[in-house]
């Protein structure tokens, strides 16, 4: 049965609620009270309206016809001053009843007005030229009064109070900002941040700021001519705004026998206390102690008390919320979360400072987690901040990583500054605003955009934009993907816990795993690949291989091309091949007619534009195994000619590569990996940016490097050890491969794996053995290189029936009748 | 969505499509992968990717979609829409008939 809803209030709060119970089907009948004669309107906006950025239309988040489109009854400019729960009924200044079976009080809050001789007139309020700065129509007279006057005094050095006073420059020549405190924001900066912002916003923006001052007096008789500190100072204005705070509006619930402290006092489901009827939300609620005046709670307890009053979702609970900003202030760049002080001995404090620049960064840190953020003038790591200091995320050991983009790209582009059609994913063309449009359209996850547009999943380099144009899009209002830690996006389970729960159920194949640990069993295609290889690497010759697991690249062994053909790539360990090898490799592109004979980077020969139907004639004919230029594996290992003809070789590096790439060929992987040997530090075979990298150093030893790449990502490896022999090397390269095997994520290169996990804990492992798990990991790789197998030999039956029937193209040709 | 009209075809014996997997068949001048879900039921649709024309017959496949082996867009195997903004791909009806594949109402 349709139940009547009341809202009291029409604010952010208010309307956000009433969406997202719309957005959950609630069948209601929708009646809502606000104070103010209009729609809902964006109350953040107010200061770019004063500031003249933005206009009144631009700052409505619901117009009336919103309302009228959902069949809400809004009365606007009509006032709720009492509620009876008994007879749940709600009655209005106008003299009007209203009925409700559940009712939601968010009635948000005022501004608060300090306690100053002169301040208000027993007349018409405020004092002539004295305004508060909260609704529209305060912001409206302010603009309308500061037009004809020169100079503005405003009242609190907080964040509005800051915003008002830039906006106050749009109108008048002088402002004057009055801080009753020892420094500016001191709620969310400490000192040196409070100073910090200071200095910018008198010298970059000349406002004028006199902290620990004590307004006492408004001056002037009709109207406002100056105002007066405790110390006597008289500072002449004509304006002055009052931006001291705000206070939540609980006189109707508390005059009408609800709990009220110093907020409406709601459960984890956002009802009032004791009340099974009444709700509340926003700046009015207060939980667990707390009141929010930021709106990030304030979505978060919208989206739990409409699951919970529409049935949804009953068990949905609002736990509270870690506060963090992230804004301009008046033009300059502020983000605080947590802690502004450190609080024992032991937090670990980081500070950067550069007063030249009004740069100011601080980080509190305990036990290796991020408590609390300060950043004035550069704003550049705050998103990433904000995502630690919310989820709790592992920390970089290098912690300036945290404060600086080290190594990336100087000038980070800000979202803000882009046009709508600049191009974000150069591989997939796609621009920035059909990122937005995706998110406006309701999706707000970055793995949730990546998948509708395709952005981000090409090379993958564009993902930090990606994201930071969906968190800008979304307005903070990003939602963070579950499935951003699972091992692959169809099994709810990051890579560790997947894999104990597969050896616990001795899980074998693709589809066994989607069976047993999904919910409903349902199978994901997307998930398919990545389940192969894991299953491959953990069971070896016990893995249950169902080909249709498998991408099409790995079902035929050839790496499929844009008009569905499949390039062919023989094995040439370290490079290294013969004249009877090319010319078989000749003869075979002349009689199949290749249409393309390339050498590709990894030195190595590949035949393109072959027909699926014609992959295994061709193998035969080559007779030389599978180079694995398709598949998630160890690919190949580029050698320089090393000591056998260069006269600076000091190691015979083409006889390690070929022996490395002899002992791990074929061995999948969670990404491809390429290795290289080079035979002096000249580094003709570039090993210094391979997945592994061997370099020969004078004296027969040999440096190995780890996670180097020079694709869309460049980097340069780490080095993991140097050693001895080439046994040595042989041994260690087993290892490393069988950790990162193990312990990467699906896709996750040795680039973004080694910096992850940190060189000195792989190294730990892999040389040092810490962890006494060496010998497993020697063990499990010499089980995965004796299970090799060529590929290329399943030729002879296929696997499937038509593995190697044509997809495309089938347009039957004429037969034209060949001549002799 | 879009069914497309085609005439009733027999377009081979079920055992050609290994479980989970598709093969195109060329029926008179259409092109059309068929696909045999790991449930046993068949989908049928037009075996040509509208994105840059990949084969879709040697995509993935899970039991509601079909993930182009090209570019990795996916399209839903009932309806033919497709979950990344792509256009629509045909649908056809397809059915198993003691033990040959059926094209066709």
């Amino acid at each position: 049965m349709t139940k009547r809803l009341v809202v009291i209030g029409n604010g952010m709060a208010g309307a956000r609620t009433v969406e997202e119970i719309l957005a959950r089907n609630g069948d209601f009948t929708v009646t809502m009270f606000g104070d103010e004669p209009y729609g809902n309107y964006n109350r953040i906006m107010l200061s770019n309206l004063l500031a003249g950025v933005e206009s009144e239309e631009g700052i409505y988040l619901n117009d009336l016809a919103w309302y009228q489109d959902n069949g809400i009854t809004l009365n606007a400019g009509v006032r709720i001053e009492r509620i009876d729960r008994f007879a749940k009924m709600v009655y209005a200044t106008d003299g009007t009843a209203t009925p409700y079976d559940k009712l939601i009080i968010a009635t948000g809050s005022s501004s608060w007005t300090p306690p100053i001789k002169n301040i208000h007139n027993p007349k018409r309020g405020f004092h002539q030229g004295v305004f508060a700065f909260r609704t529209l129509d305060d912001t409206r007279g302010m603009i309308r009064y500061a037009r004809d006057h020169e100079r503005a005094v405003v009242i609190g050095g907080g964040l509005l109070g800051l915003e008002a006073a830039r906006g106050l420059q749009n109108h008048l020549s002088e402002v004057t900002l009055l801080h009753a405190m020892g420094h500016l924001m001191e709620r969310q900066l400490d000192e040196k941040a409070g100073h910090m912002l200071q200095a910018s916003v008198e010298n970059k923006l000349g406002i004028k700021v006199i902290t620990n001052a004590m307004t006492t007096e408004i001056l002037g008789k009709d109207r406002v001519t100056g105002v007066k500190l405790a110390d006597g100072t008289v500072i002449p204005c004509d304006v002055v705004v009052i931006a001291a705070g705000i206070r939540p509006n609980t006189q109707v619930a508390a005059d009408s026998g609800l709990t009220v402290e110093r907020g409406i006092v709601v459960d984890d489901q956002m009802r009032v206390q004791d009340e099974d009827d009444i709700y509340s939300v926003g700046e009015c609620a207060q939980h667990r102690g707390n009141l929010y005046g930021l709106v990030a709670p304030l979505w978060d307890q919208a989206k739990v008390l409409a699951d919970h009053i529409t049935g949804r979702d009953t068990e949905a609970a609002y736990t509270g919320s870690k506060l963090s900003t992230k804004l301009k202030v008046a033009g300059i760049d502020v983000a605080s979360m947590g802690l502004i002080a450190p609080e024992t001995d032991d937090d670990e404090v980081i500070i950067y400072n550069e007063p030249k620049k009004g740069v100011y960064k601080q980080l509190i840190i305990r036990e290796g987690a991020l408590v609390g953020a300060i950043l004035v003038g550069d704003n550049s790591k705050a998103a990433s901040l904000i995502q630690s200091f919310d989820r709790v995320q592992a920390l970089p050991e290098e912690r300036a990583e945290l404060l600086f983009d080290i190594g990336g790209p100087a000038g980070e582009v800000k979202p803000e500054d882009m046009p709508d059609d600049a191009q974000v994913c150069n591989c997939n063309g796609v621009s920035k605003g059909a990122i937005c449009g995706v998110v406006n359209a309701g999706c707000k996850t970055v793995s949730g955009v990546m998948d509708k547009t395709r952005a981000g999943k090409g090379c993958g380099t564009c993902k930090p934009l990606v994201q930071r144009i969906v968190e800008w899009a979304a307005g903070g209002e990003a939602e963070e993907d579950p499935a951003a830690s699972w091992y692959v996006p169809g099994v709810p389970m990051p890579k560790p816990e997947l894999m104990a729960a597969i050896r616990k159920y001795e899980l074998k194949s693709v589809s066994a795993v989607f069976e047993k640990l999904v919910p409903g069993g349902e199978h994901d295609a997307k998930s398919k690949m990545g389940l192969a290889s894991l299953l491959k690497m953990m069971w070896a010759d016990q893995y249950i291989d169902e080909r249709d697991a498998r991408f099409i690249n790995d079902r035929v062994h050839g790496n499929i091309q844009k008009d569905g053909t499949f390039s062919v790539v023989p094995q040439m360990k370290g490079g290294v091949t013969t004249p009877a090898e090319l010319k078989r490799i000749a003869e075979v592109a002349e009689r199949y007619n290749v249409p393309m004979v390339k050498l590709t980077g990894g030195q190595r020969i590949d035949l393109l534009g072959i027909p699926k139907e014609q992959l295994p004639a061709i193998w035969a004919d080559l007779d030389i195994p599978s180079g694995y230029a398709y598949a998630k594996s160890f690919r190949t290992v580029k050698t320089c000619v090393g000591s056998d003809f260069c006269r600076f070789g000091v190691g015979d590096s083409t006889a390690l590569g070929i022996a490395i790439e002899e002992r791990f060929q074929g061995l999948e992987g969670p990404g491809k990996m390429k290795l290289a040997v080079t035979g002096c530090p000249r580094n003709c075979a570039e090993a210094y940016v391979k997945d592994l990298g061997v370099v020969a150093i004078d004296g027969g030893r040999w440096e190995i490097y780890v996670g180097g790449a020079a694709g869309a990502h460049i980097r340069k490896g780490d080095l993991l050890a140097t050693v001895g022999s080439a046994e040595e090397v042989i041994r260690l390269t087993g290892r490393f491969l069988q950790y990162y095997r193990e312990n990467a994520n699906w896709l996750e290169r040795t680039y973004a794996w080694v910096p992850r996990v940190g060189i000195e804990k792989i190294r730990a492992v892999v040389v040092d053995d810490a962890e006494g798990i060496a010998e497993a990991l020697d063990a499990a790789i010499e089980e995965a290189v004796q299970a090799y197998k060529d590929p290329w030999k399943e030729r002879a039956v296929p696997a499937t029936p038509g593995q190697f029937r044509t997809s495309l193209p089938l347009t039957v040709l004429p037969q034209v009748p060949v001549r002799s | 969505m879009t069914i497309a009209p085609i005439e009733t075809t027999v377009l081979g014996p079920i055992d050609e499509i290994p479980f989970g997997e598709g093969r195109t068949y060329a029926v008179g001048p259409d092109m059309i992968a068929v696909f045999r879900l790991r449930d046993g039921s068949l989908r049928a649709v037009s075996a040509v990717c509208p994105h840059k024309g990949g084969p879709l017959a040697d995509g993935q496949i899970d039991n509601k979609v079909v993930v182009c082996p090209l570019h990795l867009y996916a399209w839903d195997l009932a309806t033919g829409c497709s979950q990344s903004g792509q256009p629509p791909i045909n649908v056809y009806p397809v059915r198993v008939d003691d033990g040959h594949i059926i094209l066709g109402d």
